[in-house]
């Protein structure tokens, strides 16, 4: 009974040691891993702050007036104005459909009149 | 184990045979086993003693080694233990109510030299002053070789210049990294963020620090790393732009040296925009003046710091007060004949008008001096103090700037009734815009004191009642008229029903006495009227309008029309609906059509 003991005992101490060995360089390629991801994120996080930097700096009021006026032939934006709110009766309903027939909002002129 | 029997027969037989003691075979077997039984005994105590010496002394090597080890290595930060929590270094984001950013960080570079590693100091130095034409070549080269370890180049560089830097390749000049401050809307809404610069410099990084404005007045909370969340304001940026487009042509428009601007939430005391001009740009925030008048400093915050004599625009508060006090109602007739002689004083109207009996309507209408004097003396002194002093026209504005605190409304201190007189229509007296608009915002709340802030409020708190709300509708109504009958006509918008009363006060001259054509006009205008949402202040300094042969110097000329266009410009972007004011219904189909 007592050999017994002892081999199994010095079995499972080779055992755990092996275990306790393999465990400690996965964890210590876990850390190694986790400062990467940890570098990598401040870095990206860097990288991301320099973009919202950037786009609130390309966004800026002046620079998208500055826009707004030299692409005034194409867009005519303007200051928004007290005439351009409308009240909702304002709004036309789509025309009622003539004789059952539908009129297709997309066909152009020459097709609705023959 | 074998046994070897005490008294071995064969022994025994062979010893009695020759006449020996059989005993003294057994005597010697026991003494014999004995002694291996000794034997085996010490043995194993000496194994074992020496297999305890070695463990002990293996242990104590691998602890020793292990504190070697620890004593002998660098320190390195402890790890977090939590994903995600990581400690963000970064000064918190200063964001509008809408969350488009007003200051953020941006990573750059110091450079810094260890002159002893240069290998040319003379070319470094010519080549350093190439690149930045404020470093003088052979200051720069005396100083790397006069035995210094280290000194600081630059502050900030460009990536441009870093490249450049690097392009020098010598091994003497480093970089260290920074954070730095950026306002990427440049002018935009300077006075309220102030400005930020390095306090505590090390090597590898250093502190930001606020030095004005709202970076200043909330460092704590924005360098405090476990908030990282970005601190709201309550500035619209879109709203902040138009007035201060507005309110910059409108001063070059009218020649004014100055001027300020405060749109507020008449429910809330939320400051949606605060302009003033002229303004400097945070990210190169200028010295400040040390000779002359601060106050002519771009850096100076005229909505704020700015403490001026606000003239007729206090009346309305005189005649709240009265009307609160139950003495007149807006249709009681005043003695409003001009002049009004106090002892050795005599009250006169602008350009000496005589408005003769007048209603209190009229009284503010046509911004009457005599009648305002006659209102507050009905009122009297120490309840004109007082309901003042509630609105908070006495104390300065509790606003989240550092600049705030310091500048205290002028209050007289001593009140006779000459004193209630000149205060009832806002002379002697000087308060900010900042005062002002929170005390018409509470005229325009229907009563309720309003605490302005420059933090976005989740909820509006109602302040204490200065007024009952009957008495402020009643004011409303007067501001109202002021604009449809009275001095502020320019302010008749279509769409939007404004209310509000002009001021012009004369500069004080600091000789003493007046000046004569230098003043500060005031529009306190609060909109829409129907159903009051903002109050908008705006002030000129000394402007004049030169388009007709005579300078014209009133408010009604100058500050009205400006504010006119500002309100014009921002209320669409308030998602305000237009009604149709007096006589001018809101001709929706035409422009439509167009």
């Amino acid at each position: 009974m007592r050999p017994f003991i002892y081999v199994s005992s010095f079995i499972a101490v080779m055992v755990l040691a092996f275990w306790a060995y393999r465990e400690n360089y996965a964890t210590q390629a876990m850390l190694r891993e986790v400062s990467a991801l940890n570098r990598e994120i401040s870095g990206m996080r860097a990288k991301f702050d320099m973009q919202k930097a950037e786009w609130a700096y390309l966004t800026r009021p002046e620079r998208l007036e500055r826009l707004v006026n030299s692409n005034f032939d194409r867009l005519q934006l303007l200051p928004m104005d007290a005439a351009q709110f409308g009240a909702p009766e304002e709004v036309t309903y789509p025309p009622e459909p003539l004789f059952g027939l539908t009129i297709d909002p997309n066909a152009s002129q020459d097709e609705l009149i023959p | 184990m074998i046994r070897v029997p005490l008294r071995p027969l064969a022994r025994i037989l062979s010893a009695r045979q020759k006449g020996e003691n059989p005993d003294a075979i057994e005597r010697e077997n026991l003494r014999l086993r004995n002694e291996g039984l000794r034997d085996r005994a010490r043995t194993r105590a000496e194994g074992r003693l020496l297999f305890m010496g070695v463990a002990f002394f293996m242990i104590f090597s691998i602890i020793g080694v292990r504190m070697g080890l620890l004593a002998s290595t660098e320190p390195t930060e402890p790890r977090l233990a939590l994903p995600g929590s990581e400690i963000s270094a970064n000064r918190a984001d200063i964001v509008d109510r809408n969350g488009r950013i007003l200051a953020t960080n941006l990573q750059t570079y110091a450079l810094y030299a260890h002159p002893q590693d240069m290998i040319e100091p003379a070319r470094v130095a010519r080549e350093l002053a190439k690149l930045f034409p404020d470093m003088d070549a052979e200051a720069m080269e005396r100083r790397f070789t006069d035995g210094r370890k280290f000194m600081w180049l630059r502050k900030k560089l460009s990536p441009e210049q870093m490249q450049a830097v690097h392009d020098i390749g010598d091994p003497g000049l480093l970089f260290g990294s920074r954070q730095m401050r950026l306002y990427p809307n440049g002018h935009l809404a300077a006075h309220v963020l102030g400005g930020a610069s390095f306090g505590a410099e090390g090597v590898s990084s250093a502190e930001v620090i606020g030095i004005a404005g709202v970076e200043r007045f909330e460092d704590e909370r924005l360098r405090d790393p476990n908030q990282t969340e970005p601190l709201a304001l309550s500035i619209d940026m879109t709203i902040q732009a138009a007035i201060t487009d507005v309110l910059d042509a409108g001063m070059k428009q009218m020649n004014a040296k100055g001027a300020a601007a405060v749109l507020m939430d008449v429910h809330t005391g939320e400051v949606l925009s605060l302009v003033s001009l002229p303004d400097f740009d945070p990210n190169d925030r200028p010295t400040p003046i040390l000779t002359g008048d601060p106050g002519d400093s771009p850096l100076f915050n005229r909505a704020v710091q700015g403490v001026y004599e606000l003239g007729s625009t206090f009346k309305i508060f005189t005649v709240a007060n009265a009307m609160q006090l139950g003495l007149v109602t807006p249709d009681t007739v005043i003695d409003g004949n001009s002049p009004l002689v106090w002892g050795k004083y005599r009250i006169h109207e602008f350009e000496s008008h005589n408005y003769g009996y007048q209603t209190v309507s009229e009284v503010i209408e046509n911004s009457s001096n005599v009648g305002t004097a006659r209102i507050a003396l009905q009122v009297g002194g120490e309840r004109q103090k007082s309901f003042m002093r509630s609105l908070g026209l006495f104390d300065p504005s509790p606003v989240e700037l550092i600049e705030a605190p310091g500048a205290r409304p002028i209050v007289p201190s001593r009140w006779p009734e000459i004193v209630t007189i000149t205060t009832s229509y806002g002379h002697g007296i000087a308060a900010s815009p900042m005062n002002l608009a929170a005390a018409y915002a509470t005229i325009a709340n229907g009563g309720s004191l309003v605490t302005p802030t420059l933090l976005r409020r989740a909820n509006a708190v109602p302040g204490d009642r200065v007024m009952s709300e009957d008495t402020a509708h009643k004011a409303i109504d007067m501001l109202r008229a002021v604009v449809t009958k009275g001095t502020a006509s320019y302010a008749r918008i279509p769409g939007y029903p404004v209310g509000g009363k002009t001021g012009t006060a004369d500069k004080p001259n600091p000789q003493g006495g007046y000046y004569n054509d230098r003043v500060v006009n005031t529009f306190a205008s609060i909109f829409p009227t129907n159903d009051p949402k903002y109050a908008l202040i705006l002030t000129l300094d000394e402007p004049s309008d030169n388009t007709m042969s005579r300078a014209r110097r009133t408010a009604g000329w100058t500050a009205v029309p400006v504010a006119a266009e500002v309100i014009r410009r921002v209320a669409p972007l308030l998602g305000l609906r237009p009604v149709a004011t007096d006589n001018q219904p809101v001709d929706v189909m035409a422009s439509v059509g167009e």
